[in-house]
């Protein structure tokens, strides 16, 4: 009955642990490992110009929507601009106005990025087009090319790519030839290929974009071609007509609009630099549930200050160090001083290091339990004898950083720290486990708890383990329903199987 | 080799630690119970309403102040007991055999060292002080009658008191055995201060195989007796006094320990809530065949001879099996 309610309990709190830390592992982008960094890209866009007489305003298309890319920052550099967002349709505008302004100008623009592929575009479906108004003799040039394309397509998408081949084709066919005899770059190229689809009643447009690369220069966007299906955008490259979308492509802007529009100005210029840096994923993690409105990541440990954070990283541990403690008890059999007390000598040992930790506690458990002895034959009440244990251990530690630094060993110094209440409660217990049950006895304990307290320290110093637990504190909820269902096994320990060995032989 | 041993483990019915920790102890040992056992001031004046026969009591020494009355308390008796009233294990039990010839003040242990009165205080002092405590609490040492124990064990015991444990599940002996104190133990019958356990044939009282440390052994490692054979006397008497202490302790799963008193016969030394495992090894049968067979015949209205009777029927060591008889 009891037993139910623990697998029942133990269930629960493994469900709640798990879906907790799934989703701040999938949905928040919490990172499984220590060193995992994200890139994030720093695009810049610098407008150079010269000033007219007169006020100027300038115009820049900026990123709004950016499927496979979230945004972390923006922010222009200007100065005595006044700036400003506008927003026309879905598209957004950075306006930068100044009454008067001298000599040449200098505008940036910056925005930070992440990829983040659950970022899709949320555009909605467009109308369908109105077929646009073309004059002769480039009416009968677009009818006859859309009735060629329809002859050798099925749909929306494979018309398209019919279409742009035929367009890309080095020796064009005439109709082709006198579309294509106004586009001189690449975007009135695509522009072109958009009034076509319009035609044919597809809904298209040119994304201009910068293909994200390790660090680079460009004078200018790329333009690529989107079309609605019906049911959802897609992207054609315009050069070979493969429905594609190059690599790590942030999209700038959409539609025909010039990039940017100045005012007042002349001899504009415009740059784009991009910028891959590294930042830790816990803060993208951050701002991604800030998008998503999760409260979950304010209550993380992340949202404390950074010196609680530090003592938590610590404490956070000591579930894990409990654990096995838990597991040597009652799996292995192993036997140790105290309940908790390997735990929190391998808590010290995370100070000193672990040989120099084993090293200074055999030694200082050593030399304690000899005047352990001495002090016995004085015949002390029990706490003053323990006091005064603990006194001697304080004495002890103070010249043993003493004699090590005269040594030029530092790590003697770290001893400050050392829990020194928990070596004399060690003493005073190993001393009586001596007296009433011998020297074996007392040294099996000894090691016993030695052990532990190496395993717990080597567990808990796990770097991933450690990484784990701080930013997904919810994965104690399964340790903790480890140790419940630990608490109801009535199996043998370890130990036992060559304890009771002498009944199963003849 | 490990899996084979759990499993022959498992067949042979052995209970471990943490079976016995989950399943008995706290399941039929209710918390509120334990002073009962755990103090022996307490547990000394629950059998004595009981009728069950235990050891004298000189005197009570609670408190540090008090440590000076012990001269009072033993008067002029040559033998006598210290112990603390929560002690665990055996730990701080101090058996004074005699006094020497010319000094009155210097009492002898068992091993025939020779102690002035001034240490046995500062023994008592400590105790009092909680060293020896279950949870390091300040104590109750208790001053009371030393066995003088049978002739029957003259050959198999190294000085001290060899004392007879017998394991009671829910008014029901279920195992017994009789630990010999050994020069390792320092008179001690502790089996883990180095005390050889012998199992007792529940039905005849007749000692079989002994165990030291987890070795089975034939002979006293001492006096070189042979440990086997061995008819306890008064056996009827200690399982019925044995199967009594579920209702003077209201515990299901308890282990009681008696010494045989030259004089006095069987007495009650002590209970305990958590009884060791090695008894097992002792008896060379595991605990788990014979706790079932209880669940299946057990009567809550059975008095405590009947229970005894019970016991005796149903758990003869033939049955066991697996047991190495040296005769």
């Amino acid at each position: 009955m009891t037993t139910r309610y623990v697998l029942v309990l133990a269930g629960i709190l493994t469900l709640i642990g798990l879906a907790t830390f799934i989703y701040k592992w999938q949905v928040l982008g919490l990172p499984l490992d220590a060193s995992q960094d994200t890139p994030i890209w720093t695009v810049e866009t610098t407008i150079r110009f010269d000033s007219g007489p007169g006020s100027i305003s300038v115009n820049l298309q900026i990123p709004t929507l950016t499927p496979g890319f979230a945004t972390l920052d923006e922010y222009s550099v200007s100065r005595n601009y006044a700036f400003g967002l506008n927003y026309v349709g879905a598209d957004r505008e950075a306006q930068w106005t100044v009454r008067r302004a001298d000599g040449v100008q200098t505008l940036y623009y910056r925005i930070v990025v992440y990829e983040d592929q659950a970022s899709d575009q949320a555009d909605l479906t467009p109308p369908l087009p109105i077929p646009p108004v073309i004059d002769e003799p480039f009416r009968t040039a677009v009818d006859m090319v859309v009735a060629d394309v329809s002859d050798h397509s099925a749909d929306a998408a494979s018309f398209t790519s019919v279409l742009v081949r035929m367009f890309d084709d080095p020796s064009p066919n005439p109709n082709v030839e006198l579309l294509l005899a106004e586009a001189d770059s690449r975007a009135d190229f695509v522009q072109t290929l958009t009034t076509v689809l319009a035609s044919a009643r597809i809904p298209a447009r040119v994304i201009h974009g910068i293909p994200l690369q390790e660090q680079q220069r460009q004078e200018a966007p790329v333009p690529w071609l989107e079309i609605h299906d019906g049911d959802r955008w897609r992207f054609f490259n315009p050069s070979t007509g493969d429905e594609t979308l190059p690599e790590r492509f942030l999209i700038w802007w959409r539609g025909s609009e010039p990039l940017v529009s100045v005012e007042g100005g002349s001899n504009v210029e415009v740059h784009f630099a991009v910028q891959r840096n590294y930042i830790d994923s816990i803060a993208i993690a951050g701002h991604r549930a800030e998008l998503k409105q999760s409260r979950l990541i304010d209550f993380s440990l992340f949202s404390l200050p950074i010196e609680t954070q530090s003592v938590y990283s610590v404490l956070l541990m000591i579930p894990i160090g409990a654990f096995i403690m838990v597991l040597m008890r009652n799996v292995v059999g192993v036997d140790a001083f105290g309940t908790f007390m390997p735990v929190l000598i391998a808590l010290a040992f995370r100070e000193t290091r672990l040989l120099w930790g084993v090293i200074l506690f055999s030694v200082l458990v050593a030399l304690g339990l000899s005047i352990r002895f001495l002090l016995e034959r004085l015949r002390l009440l029990l706490v003053p004898r323990l006091s005064a244990v603990l006194i001697v251990v304080v004495l002890l530690m103070l010249v043993i950083s003493i004699v090590s630094h005269q040594l030029g060993m530092e790590t003697g110094l770290s001893v400050a720290l050392f829990p020194m209440v928990i070596i004399a409660m060690t003493i005073e217990r190993m001393s009586v486990v001596w007296e009433e049950r011998g020297p074996a006895d007392a040294m099996r304990a000894g090691a016993g708890s030695m052990v532990v307290a190496i395993v717990a320290y080597l567990v808990m110093g796990l770097p991933w383990l450690e990484h784990l637990i701080i930013t997904f504190p919810e994965l104690l909820l399964i340790v903790l329903a480890a140790v419940l269902l630990l608490g109801r096994y009535t199996g043998y320990r370890l130990s036992e199987l060559t304890r009771f060995k002498a009944i199963i032989d003849k | 080799m490990m899996l084979r041993n759990r499993k022959l483990l498992r067949e042979a019915g052995v209970l471990g630690l943490n079976e016995r920790n989950s399943e008995f102890i706290m399941r039929l040992n209710p918390r509120r119970f334990y002073p009962r056992v755990d103090d022996k001031v307490l547990t000394k004046k629950l059998a004595i309403d009981a009728g069950m026969p235990v050891p004298e009591l000189y005197g009570v020494i609670g408190h540090q102040s008090e440590v000076r009355r012990f001269s009072d308390i033993v008067g002029d008796r040559e033998s006598f007991v210290v112990k603390p009233a929560r002690g665990s294990g055996g730990d701080g039990i101090s058996v004074i055999v005699g006094r020497s010839k010319r000094k009155r003040d210097s009492f002898r242990f068992a091993s025939g060292l020779l102690v002035s009165g001034a240490e046995i205080e500062y023994h008592i002092s400590n105790i009092v002080g909680g060293q020896y405590s279950l949870d390091g609490n300040p104590d109750t040492a208790l001053i009371e009658y030393c066995v003088h124990f049978d002739p029957l064990f003259a050959d198999v015991s190294y000085q001290g008191v060899p004392d007879i444990r017998v394991i009671v599940y829910r008014g029901y002996p279920v195992m017994s055995m009789v630990r010999l104190p050994t020069r390792a133990s320092d008179g001690k019958a502790n089996l883990h201060q180095g005390a050889v356990g012998a199992g007792i044939d529940l039905s005849t009282g007749r000692t079989l195989r002994g165990v030291l440390g987890n070795d089975v052994i034939d002979e006293h490692p001492d006096t070189g007796a042979l440990i086997s054979g061995l008819y306890i006397p008064k056996w009827d008497f200690i399982l019925q006094s044995s199967a009594r202490s579920s209702e003077v302790t209201g515990l299901g799963y308890v282990g009681v320990d008696m010494v045989i008193d030259r004089d006095l016969g069987p007495l009650i030394l002590e209970m305990n809530a958590r009884p060791g495992l090695n008894i097992q090894i002792a008896n060379g049968c595991g605990l788990a065949h014979r706790v079932r067979r209880i669940d299946e015949i057990f009567d809550a209205t059975a008095d405590p001879a009947t229970r005894a009777r019970i016991s005796r029927q149903e758990f003869p060591a033939e049955r066991q099996g697996t047991l190495a008889l040296s005769d």
